[in-house]
């Protein structure tokens, strides 16, 4: 008799994959599931129900299911992803440098030139004061700095 | 980056200049804001000068071990003053446009000059 195909097995590594693959290019988007990948975690836990379901059947009726050894490897690779995952979010992301010499909440923010986006010089003190674009007051009440990573 | 672009009204309406800095060149930033739709000042610190200033140096931390800027978010009133800082600890968790607003909306009256 021809066994029958083990789908829970795919099912499981398909959802392990979309994990993987859905925090860089989906959920990192939003501040609520980039914050903490708790989606992801949620598709891996999902994916490895489905995976354990799929591999304790095609080891206890053999005869009826496939996927002993495949579904081994599905879950091997599934388990590495999770573990470069994890690796990667809970322990890369975190080593910053301390900043610890940063200036502080009180101080005179250090002024500096730079150019922006046209080319064109640009100090903190003239920042300071000029509103932003297109809004009517003589000069900022404040500027946001955002220091980012960048290679965009 | 997005979320700050998102909320530029909010920030507009009281006056405070969004800035964001980081080690690309301008040309490449002025093509990724157009992209992207970004209307804000975008500054280039390619030699990390600023960075460095500012203690915000992470080493080898972009691609191929180039040196970057650690997520970093400064308030600065009208005096020049920093009065609110956020030096997250993680890459993925950064400052968010309403935290900065609210900062900003609980600073003492006589910083908010011309108000």
């Amino acid at each position: 008799m021809k066994r029958r195909w083990n789908y829970s097995l795919w099912a499981g590594f398909l959802l392990v994959v979309l994990g993987l693959v859905s925090y860089v290019t989906f959920f990192v988007r939003f501040p609520i599931t980039r914050d903490f990948p708790w989606a992801n975690l949620l598709l891996f836990f999902a994916g490895a129900v489905l995976l354990g379901k799929g591999l304790i059947r095609s080891f206890r009726q053999p005869e009826l299911y496939r996927g002993k050894i495949l579904g081994s490897i599905l879950a091997a690779v599934s388990l590495a992803g999770i573990g470069f995952f994890s690796y990667g979010l809970f322990y890369l992301v975190r080593q910053l440098p301390s900043s610890a010499a940063a200036p502080r909440v009180g101080q005179k923010a250090p002024d500096f030139t730079l150019p922006d986006q046209n080319g064109k010089p640009v100090t903190l003190a003239e920042l300071l004061a000029s509103p932003p674009t297109g809004t009517a007051g003589a000069r900022a009440n404040g500027v946001l700095l955002i220091f980012y990573r960048g290679y965009w | 980056m997005r979320s700050f672009q998102q909320r530029l009204a909010d920030f507009n309406t009281r006056a405070i200049r969004v800035v964001a800095i980081s080690v690309d060149a301008p040309e490449v930033t002025r093509q990724h804001c157009q992209k992207l739709g970004f209307t804000y000042t975008f500054l280039s610190d390619q030699n990390a000068e600023v960075i460095r200033r500012y203690d915000l140096l992470h080493q080898g931390g972009g691609p191929k071990g180039a040196d970057i800027a650690r997520p970093a978010e400064f308030l600065i009133d009208s005096t020049g003053t920093i009065r609110w800082i956020n030096l997250t600890d993680s890459v993925t968790v950064r400052a968010r446009p309403e935290q900065v607003l609210k900062a900003f909306d609980d600073l003492k009256p006589a910083a908010q000059t011309g108000a």
